[in-house]
């Protein structure tokens, strides 16, 4: 009734094939962007920029970065939190050794780092598939750790070790460091991240993402038909790496303010994979949704026993969280092996032909 | 530069024998762990395509069970009992909660299903025995604790006698698998499985039956490393980073082979000890064992996609 497709026709190549075939899907996706550009802002308080709002979009982006590479071009990752790492490292070098630097530009270069070493990390594909490709990627996990923690240069000579974002100021304004506010950083993140999403939809739509799905169908197939599989293999880590890198710097520079190496180790990796799975493999908008979920849940479940009057002490909390989240994964997996966003699917092709059951 | 990485090592290693000695005996106990916790991964995977990667949490969960019973009054032995009863129930719940619904999906959803798992043992882990550190019940068990000097070349050489039993009883363990897997019916029936599922099921073996008794054995492969492991370095839940030592190990001898995992792990025990004492520490500041054994692995697989062990994978279209 809501989603009434009738009426709607498609009467050239280009209308069939546009963004939003359907013009509730328009509608309903401007709604969603007043409340992520207005309304949120507006109302929300610093809490909920800390621990929501930021953290969902720059969860959801590292998550479409994995996402073009494992739900895409079918390869497994497991190595995603190191080539964040890779890019925050980057950020803070750049902006320390050129302050004159404008943020942005500092956020964005810093994502070419982690391209690199994607690419030289991913040479392995060529040869290897599937779980093997996986632990291979555990490598550039452990490796580059490491290298975060040995290689002094990186976060300069700091006697402790970590990083530290400095002041950054764009246009008089603080944008990162501990003088920023959040609802700046908010926007920030939110203009990088939609305009981030709005390439990856278009590259995964076009002759790349083709070229990728196609890979990750059938291999031997795709090469058949002219398809260079490793220049699409390696598209695809050099792609998903820059775009992973961009989340690094951002994670570090507009939300954490100062890192150490074992932020980057394999539990963030996991949580990330988490994200992609739950919101569904090859799809954009899962990743949204599996960050509203991952993100959200330990947030709600955080405050559920204190507003219950429930008195149970605070790490009491954090192992019934790391406990649910585990139970959760597997049931969401089980009720929907394809994930959230598969689910909104189907709501929305029941939405289309409500109130008739066919 | 150069006489540093090419020369001068092996100058070390002729001009104290006896430290090498040591220092491959060392190798040669971590990588008998390796090995075992590779083999619980291969098992799993052989009979069912699950990647399990909660073999890890499985032995921080078998060694804290087995701790906890003792530390409520429990004979050493009988909890040993109750522990096993308790990763069989843990292999029956997994089987029933998880993987049933679960059978027929693809690898990686599996595969997150079995890390949601390890999420939930860690969370409940916590809960039930706390998260500080346990000293394993080595002497309770029998163990023993002393150890023997040898004086090769004038040198010294310590072999502690926990590490030589955890090496005894790990051989025995995986003797007892072979014959197991390679002589009875329900160990014929485990690699059926595993040669082809829908050929397996048409001939009357029961999946069921087939994955509870595989996670129970891998149980029971947890609960030995656990023990083993224990015994060197105390039981909490950073035993759980030792499963992701066993990866490396699958990759060089190959996600089906059950001595490619032991030979595997024996090879990345040893050369990556030897790597961090004659290379590592003088030379890159320590702690390449959290890497080395990946990145030999993954030199191995450019050269050999197949891994040292595994077979050669023709693909059709």
């Amino acid at each position: 009734m809501f989603y009434r497709t009738a009426g709607q026709f498609k009467t050239s190549y280009e209308s069939d094939q546009a963004l939003f075939p359907v013009r509730q899907d328009a509608i309903l996706l401007a709604v969603i962007l007043v409340f992520a550009w207005v309304i949120f802002p507006l109302t929300a308080s610093e809490f909920t920029f800390q621990t929501l709002l930021i953290p969902i979009l720059i969860y959801a982006l590292a998550a479409m970065g994995l996402n073009i590479l494992t739900g895409y071009a079918g390869q497994l990752s497991l190595g995603t939190a190191a080539f964040m790492g890779v890019g925050a490292y980057a950020c803070y070098k750049m902006v320390t050794l050129m302050p004159w630097l404008n943020p942005v530009v500092a956020i964005l270069l810093s994502g070419v780092f982690s391209a690199g070493v994607g690419v030289a990390f991913g040479i392995p594909s060529l040869r290897i598939k599937g779980f093997y490709l996986a632990i291979a990627t555990l490598a550039a996990q452990f490796f580059l750790v490491w290298l975060f923690e040995k290689w002094a240069w990186l976060y300069n000579y700091n006697a402790s070790g970590a990083i530290q974002v400095p002041n950054l100021t764009m246009f008089g304004v603080y944008v990162a460091g501990p003088q920023a506010d959040s609802w700046v950083q908010y926007y920030l993140v939110l203009a990088i991240v939609s305009v981030m999403t709005v390439l990856c939809i278009n590259l995964t739509r076009g002759n790349l993402g083709r070229t990728w799905k196609a890979t990750r169908d059938v291999d031997i197939a795709a090469e058949l038909i002219g398809i260079n599989l490793m220049k699409s293999k390696l598209t695809a880590f050099m792609v998903s790496s820059y775009v992973v890198g961009v989340a690094g710097a951002l994670f570090v520079f507009m939300w954490r303010g100062a890192a150490e190496p074992n932020l980057f180790d394999i539990p963030l990796s996991f949580r990330i994979l988490f994200i992609a799975i739950i919101g569904g493999l090859g799809s954009i908008l899962g990743n949204y949704l599996g960050a509203i979920l991952i993100v959200g849940l330990p947030v709600v479940l955080g405050t559920l026993p204190a507003a219950l009057g429930i008195p149970i002490s605070s790490s009491m909390v954090e192992h019934i969280n790391v406990m649910m989240v585990g139970g959760l994964i597997v049931f969401f997996l089980i009720i929907e092996p394809h994930g959230l966003a598969q689910l909104w699917r189907l709501i929305r092709e029941k939405l289309i032909i409500w109130p008739f059951p066919h | 530069m150069l006489t540093e990485i090419f020369i001068k090592p092996f100058a070390d290693m002729v001009e104290a024998p006896d430290f090498l000695l040591q220092v491959l005996w060392e190798g040669l106990v971590s990588g008998i762990l390796y090995a075992l916790i590779a083999l619980g991964f291969v098992l799993i995977y052989r009979s069912s395509r699950i990647f399990n990667f909660a073999q890890g949490i499985m032995v921080v969960f078998a060694a804290l069970t087995l701790v906890g019973l003792h530390a409520m009054g429990v004979p050493a032995w009988v909890s040993v009992g109750l522990t096993l009863l308790v990763m069989f129930g843990l292999a029956v719940a997994i089987e029933r909660v998880v993987l049933r619904p679960l059978v027929g999906q693809p690898d990686i959803i599996l595969f997150m299903a079995t890390i949601g798992v390890t999420l939930f043992l860690i969370g409940l882990g916590e809960i039930i025995f706390g998260g500080e550190n346990k000293v394993m019940i080595t002497e309770e068990l029998g163990i023993p604790t002393g150890s023997i000097l040898f004086e090769p070349w004038g040198g010294l050489l310590i072999l502690e006698q926990k590490d030589i039993t955890a090496v005894i009883v790990a051989a025995l363990l995986v003797v007892a698998l072979l014959l197991f897997l390679n002589k009875t019916r329900m160990g014929r029936a485990i690699r059926a499985l595993g040669d082809d599922h829908q050929a397996a099921l048409s001939v009357g073996i029961s999946l069921q039956t087939i994955w509870v008794l595989v996670w129970f054995i891998a149980g029971i492969i947890a609960l030995v490393t656990g023990i083993a492991w224990g015994a060197r370095a105390g039981v909490s839940f950073a035993l759980e980073v030792i499963a992701y030592k066993a990866l490396p190990v699958l990759m060089l001898g190959g996600l089906e082979s059950i001595s490619g995992a032991i030979i595997g792990g024996l090879m990345i025990g040893m050369l990556e000890k030897l790597f961090e004492i004659y290379w590592g520490q003088p030379l890159l500041g320590g702690n390449t064992e959290t890497w080395f054994a990946f990145v030999l692995a993954l030199i191995v697989l450019l050269f050999r996609p197949q891994g040292l062990f595994g077979e050669k994978i023709i693909e059709r279209v």
